[in-house]
């Protein structure tokens, strides 16, 4: 099993994130944890990354504890930051470094690669992400979508074995969501680990292979994308779908529930 | 953010200040056209023109000849019109804020006597006026001239190879990056509030605002320090900050760096 979540809680600012959850990610497949803003997705991600830790319950990565001792260990930091890469919501907290090349080359350079194989495998993954041309560029200069670019560049130029993240096509516009889900399918062939915390429900059944639904920091429920996207009571009840007023050309307005897709 | 263009705005002064910072930080960090125009300096190794350029700074600085202060100007202001760096430019940006501030400064030199305070110039206070005024322009011109032809990351970069403490230079690095974020986000509060606002405000109102504003963007900066940190963690960061030094002299720094160093010790040894 990838990731084991046991009976976690999970407290900030005196408000729980994250109540009592229990859910298992197998190895190798990809994962979409729903749910309406402040449900506890993002807080998760980062749980799961080892960032935060959380107040009663566990969280087992192939079978290993992530405790705030075991991340103290240099050599378990460093082993599980190789495998684990984590692309941020916000681009702006992700890119810190002066260009470009330099923020996808802080990753290997953290793990002390050499340098001549950080700079080869830099630019290998700043040209299977089109934005090769960009490398001199100061990031904090870039559009949004050449932003969230440089953003899973950095993290994808290590190969991790499990990929987290966060609202990936958040504020892009429709075509560079989906050139960006099309480049999340052809990652490492399909065989690698995703787990991706997302409201938008459209592509999910080309993405991903399962859904866990959280509402107000619970799990609310799991299933295959069919599944869950069939159970409208389930995505209304957790705010992921809502009622749409219109018209068909007459005053009369009528509503029905409405989900937001990028086709 | 992509590269705002600020008018200069009829708002408060708070507002006009915020758009005057963001646009100056802005031109000195991504003159990106400048830094990649075809001149003198843009052709050379930025660790040449770091130590180059501190080399000048550090003749005038010695130095008590005013002759020798004035040629390290000709000297910079040279470097910029080989760099294709606009004279204008220089001057509105450079000499006329310099000679604004530093002329403050410089007032009280010209009527000061070996005995103290006279009521009229004296030579000596004319010579040490001059002196710093000078100084001043020179200093202000090659920095200009360094941050006009080298993008800033090279400037780091170059600071770094001099075995300046890596925790400096990044420091230094996410520093101006943060500048600009934080004036990015208080322009965009300040045209948020204008957008929502029918009227000028009053003075009062104006403060009132601004002092509202300062809260709210003290509290999201913090939240974004604590993300970036997060994120940096989330990459390996261990407390320790690696960089890749990938320059290379050519034969063209080997000159350059040959010719600063002659022009170098001729001004000292001729002001001695």
């Amino acid at each position: 099993m990838l990731y084991e979540v046991d009976h976690l809680t999970y407290r900030y600012e005196g408000t729980c994130a994250l109540h009592d959850l229990s859910l298992s990610i197998p190895d190798g497949t990809r994962v979409a944890l729903l749910g309406a803003n402040g449900s506890g997705k993002s807080t998760l991600l980062r749980l799961l990354d080892g960032l935060y830790f959380g107040d009663t319950g566990s969280i087992a990565f192939r079978g290993q504890q992530l405790t705030e001792k075991r991340f103290s260990e240099d050599e378990f930091a460093f082993a599980f930051r190789r495998e684990v890469g984590l692309v941020f919501q916000n681009p702006d907290s992700q890119l810190f470094n002066p260009t470009v090349f330099d923020e996808v080359a802080f990753s290997p350079l953290q793990m002390r690669w050499p340098k001549a194989e950080i700079r080869e495998r830099v630019m290998e993954t700043l040209d299977w992400l089109r934005i090769g041309h960009l490398k001199d560029r100061a990031p904090q200069r870039l559009s949004g979508g050449e932003k969230k670019r440089v953003a899973l560049a950095s993290v994808l130029v290590l190969d991790p074995a499990v990929l987290l993240l966060d609202e990936p096509t958040a504020g892009l516009d429709p075509r560079s969501q989906g050139q960006l889900i099309d480049l999340l399918i052809q990652w490492g062939g399909g065989a690698k680990s995703v787990v991706i915390a997302t409201h938008d429900l459209g592509d999910l059944k080309d993405t991903v292979d399962r859904c866990y639904v959280l509402d107000s920091g619970a799990l609310a429920a799991e299933g295959s994308p069919g599944d869950i996207l069939d159970d409208r009571e389930l995505l209304e009840r957790s705010n992921l779908v809502h009622r749409h007023r219109h018209s068909h050309g007459s005053e009369e307005f009528h509503s029905h529930p409405h989900v937001h897709t990028r086709e | 953010m992509t590269g705002h263009h600020h008018g200069s705005g009829r708002g408060g002064f708070v507002e006009n200040s915020i758009q005057g910072l963001h646009a100056a930080m802005d031109r000195a960090l991504y003159a990106e056209q400048n830094a990649s125009a075809k001149g003198l300096l843009q052709l050379l190794d930025p660790r040449v023109k770091v130590a180059a350029l501190a080399g000048f700074i550090l003749v005038s600085a010695v130095t008590s000849k005013l002759w020798v202060v004035a040629a390290v100007l000709l000297v910079a202001t040279s470097l910029a019109a080989l760099s294709r760096i606009s004279l204008w430019i220089v001057a509105t940006r450079v000499w006329l804020p310099t000679i604004t501030f530093s002329g403050v400064l410089a007032i009280p030199a010209i009527v000061l006597t070996p005995a103290g305070f006279g009521l009229t110039a004296t030579a000596q206070g004319l010579r040490t006026a001059g002196m710093l005024l000078l100084r001043a322009e020179a200093a202000a011109t090659l920095a200009l001239v360094l941050v006009f032809t080298t993008p800033w990351t090279h400037v780091l970069k170059a600071l770094r190879m001099f075995r300046v403490p890596v925790v400096f230079v990044v420091i230094l690095g996410m520093t101006c990056r943060y500048i600009m974020l934080l004036l990015e986000t208080a322009h965009e509060m300040f045209e948020s509030r204008k957008s929502r606002t029918v009227g000028p405000l009053t003075r009062g109102e104006q403060r009132r605002v601004a002092i509202l504003s300062a809260g709210a963007l003290l509290s999201r900066t913090l939240q974004l320090s604590n993300e970036v940190y997060l994120a940096m963690q989330a990459r390996g960061f261990r407390g320790e900050v690696f960089i890749l030094d990938d320059f290379r002299m050519t034969n063209p720094d080997w000159m350059a760096v040959a010719a600063s160093v002659s022009l170098c010790v001729t001004l000292v040894w001729a002001g001695h």
